[in-house]
């Protein structure tokens, strides 16, 4: 996964995109925040889900536990 | 005794216009991507022989110059080749380094031609190892809108392909159809008549340029 690197870490992108993610955020909310397209938004976002860094609820996204701290780590 | 067995010839169908493109779950350059998330975009998939060939860097370095302008239009770009990542990457890095150009489009590495075959990319007549130059226009509904077809051996005009989406554009957001060479500024073309009474009407209607009932063009 090229956001999310096989020890968890997170690339430039992943982790910018991570800390975008307010509870009940959308894609295009985290689009608006990071200034990234919204096509790549979605790619990095299902990743952040694959790893549990990010929940999603119908189509909103919250940081988990796990992605709060990993925010936390590497700010 | 021996029997031949023939493999049955794999012919890859051609995606239709005005029907959903094909979905795909690719690997690119900018991660994993599938067609829906474009989905609200205008998306231009294009595809190109090889890596690290003339002809594509220089089609490259034109689809770069031009991506600003598509961005404007809402629409985003994403290249294909039957190349590997690795191939993408080093190629991508060779034209930021020679031509001083930096491709921020995402390239699909269709190793396995899945994308490929879907919408018919590779035309055995010409190759039957590397995709064509084709050039699949989708709207932000995800229907196939327009598809060009380019051989090996010419490069393709972006100036064609940017006109083309305002001409899509046009098109959805006025219900004009737009003449030949039409550039956005020029008049546009009004739907021919249906009836005998709606053409009398056509030929009386005031702030139309009609050459005849079944041609009228206005402006925007």
């Amino acid at each position: 996964m090229p956001c999310v690197k096989p020890d968890g870490s997170l690339s430039t992108s992943g982790r910018l995109m991570l800390e975008a993610v307010r509870p009940g955020s959308t894609a295009e909310d985290v689009a608006n925040v990071t200034g990234m397209p919204l096509y790549r938004v979605r790619s990095i976002l299902r990743e952040l889900l694959d790893a549990d860094y990010v929940s999603e609820e119908g189509e909103r996204f919250t940081q988990t536990e796990q992605g709060a701290a990993k925010v936390k780590s590497s700010s | 005794m021996t029997t031949t067995i023939e493999e049955p010839e794999v012919r890859a169908t051609l995606p239709r216009l005005n029907e959903p493109a094909p979905a795909f779950d690719a690997v690119t350059t900018h991660g994993a991507l599938k067609l829906a998330d474009f989905e609200g975009s205008w998306l231009i998939l294009f595809s190109h022989p090889a890596d690290f060939t003339p002809v594509c860097t220089t089609e490259f370095i034109a689809f770069a110059e031009i991506y600003p302008e598509l961005q404007k239009r809402g629409t985003e770009l994403l290249g294909l080749s039957i190349d590997g990542l690795s191939a993408h990457i080093a190629w991508v890095r060779n034209i930021e380094e020679k031509a001083g150009v930096k491709i921020q489009f995402p390239i699909i590495a269709d190793l396995d031609r899945k994308v490929a075959a879907a919408y018919g990319m590779v035309q055995p007549g010409e190759s039957t190892t590397e995709a064509s130059r084709c050039v699949f226009v989708i709207d932000p509904k995800g229907i196939l809108r327009a598809m060009i077809y380019y051989p090996l051996s010419t490069g393709r005009n972006m100036d064609e392909i940017v006109r083309l989406i305002d001409a899509l554009q046009t098109a959805d957001e006025h219900n004009v159809a737009t003449p030949a060479n039409w550039h956005p500024g020029d008049k546009v073309l009004i739907g021919a008549p249906r009836t005998t009474e709606q053409a009398e009407e056509r030929v009386g209607e005031k702030g139309l340029e009609c050459i005849d009932w079944y041609l009228c063009k206005k402006s925007l």
